[in-house]
């Protein structure tokens, strides 16, 4: 077996601004993920019964079928409705409604699991809902809702690689083009995989590190 | 969509069924394995273990399927590419059930281990007739859970050329020209599976739930 990492290192340019594009697509879609699911358990705790109805069906329907499926609906269906997306465009969006249906069900559990005591006992120390909001449900929901997220993170970073199907440059189509290039397909794919690797355990240290830190805020579970 | 297209689809996804199920339960026999060697006080054998688990889960599932299907030919395997696949959703499965498992062997209440030594019982047996069992029930939920994570992952098969449901909606696709109606129907045939899965999976726990022989 021909091992020339060689090769691929005089395309580091290339393979560096392609690691910015996956970067740049998965914290778009985390963000706008975590935002959209966030309003979606919201929506679902407090709305009328028939937004929490169509809530549920959405998330159901998103958590049940491939992601690579709903993206080839995005992106080959959708100029059929007069949704016309460009590759990069189409991945994030694709990629933010999927996620935002797993991190829903990650904020509902947080919801859920803030005793109702805690609320109570605020209320009967005089705090107003706006502190309640912010100095019990929020702290106590964010220790819950941490380690489900960062999970979800890392997730949704390796779901990225999917996207090199319908051509968005990131590190997956980039560097297997690469080894397209040189005829050197297992070396290429190794760095590739090198690369997610370091990516997610950086993500999961990075993790760790902030649930240590914000471990004032747990509390005994009753 | 004509009755003969959706013929095809649902082909594909029996197609679908049968490469994730096989994976589904290799994997297990592999995660067991590797859980039990994460559970080994020898670190030459722990630490490959855990390195094995760890790459698996932190590499992306379409990484490692390109990685086996090109590393295979070139020591000299060569295989079909649905081999290469199943060999590739396997290995992935095997190391998050792997975790699964070993949160399972670690969830079984020492008590009941204290009362079969002073039994009498043999550690083989206290292994097959108790730790085995109870670890089982306790990771059926996360094994139905990764059942349906496998089945929507082999989607990405199609990537490395085998004709599952997705690949089969996109050959359609090429020659017709109905992105909607067929990643739609693709995607529906995916979501009845993954309820079927779901409802046999909450079956299976309750005709296991505690207590009952």
């Amino acid at each position: 077996m021909r091992f020339d990492f060689a090769l691929v290192a005089s395309r580091l340019p290339e393979i560096f601004h392609a690691l910015g594009v996956t970067l740049m697509v998965w914290i778009a879609s985390l963000i706008a993920a975590a935002i959209l699911g966030f309003l979606v358990a919201v929506g679902r705790r407090f709305g009328a019964r028939w937004l929490n109805y169509s809530l549920s069906a959405y998330v159901e329907l998103f958590r049940g079928t491939p992601f690579l499926i709903q993206l080839f609906l995005l992106y080959f269906g959708g100029p059929y409705v007069g949704l016309s997306l460009d590759a990069i465009p189409a991945g994030i969006v694709g990629l933010s409604i999927y996620g935002a249906a797993y991190f829903s069900e990650i904020f509902r559990a947080g919801f859920e699991a803030v005793p109702r005591g805690h609320v109570e006992a605020g209320e009967c120390v005089g705090l107003n809902r706006s502190q309640i909001v912010r100095r019990i449900l929020l702290p106590e929901m964010t220790m819950l809702v941490l380690p489900a997220s960062v999970n979800m993170s890392i997730i949704l970073l390796k779901e990225t690689a999917v996207m090199s199907v319908i051509t968005v440059p990131e590190l997956t189509l980039t560097i297997s083009a690469i080894g397209t290039e040189f005829y050197a397909f297992v070396e290429s794919l190794f760095l590739l995989a090198l690369f997610y690797w370091g990516l997610v355990e950086i993500c999961g240290w990075l993790g760790r590190f902030g649930e240590s830190r914000l471990s004032r805020f747990r509390f005994a579970q009753s | 969509m004509t009755f003969t297209l959706f013929g095809l689809l649902i082909q594909a996804a029996l197609y679908t069924v049968v490469i994730s199920g096989i994976s589904i339960v290799v994997g297990f026999v592999i995660g067991l394995g590797v859980s039990a060697a994460r559970l080994s006080s020898h670190s030459g054998i722990a630490i490959p273990a855990r390195v094995f688990v760890s790459f698996f889960r932190g590499v992306p599932l379409l990484v490692q399927l390109l990685l086996i299907y090109n590393l295979l030919p070139v020591l000299g395997i060569n295989v079909p590419s649905v081999v290469a696949a199943v060999v590739g959703l396997s290995l992935c499965t095997a190391a998050y059930q792997a975790e699964n498992l070993r949160g399972g062997f670690a969830s079984v209440p020492r008590g009941l281990l204290e009362a079969a030594d002073m039994a009498g019982i043999t550690p083989f047996q206290q292994l097959v007739r108790i730790r085995a069992p109870i670890a089982f029930r306790l990771t059926l939920p996360s094994l139905i859970n990764e059942a349906i994570l496998i089945l929507k992952a082999s989607s990405l098969v199609s990537v490395v050329g085998v004709v599952e449901l997705t690949r089969m909606a996109q050959d359609l696709d090429t020659s017709l020209y109905k992105p909607l109606q067929l990643y739609a129907a693709a995607g529906l045939l995916y979501f009845v599976i993954n309820r079927v899965i779901a409802a046999a999976g909450k079956y299976a726990e309750r005709r296991m739930a505690w207590g009952r022989a």
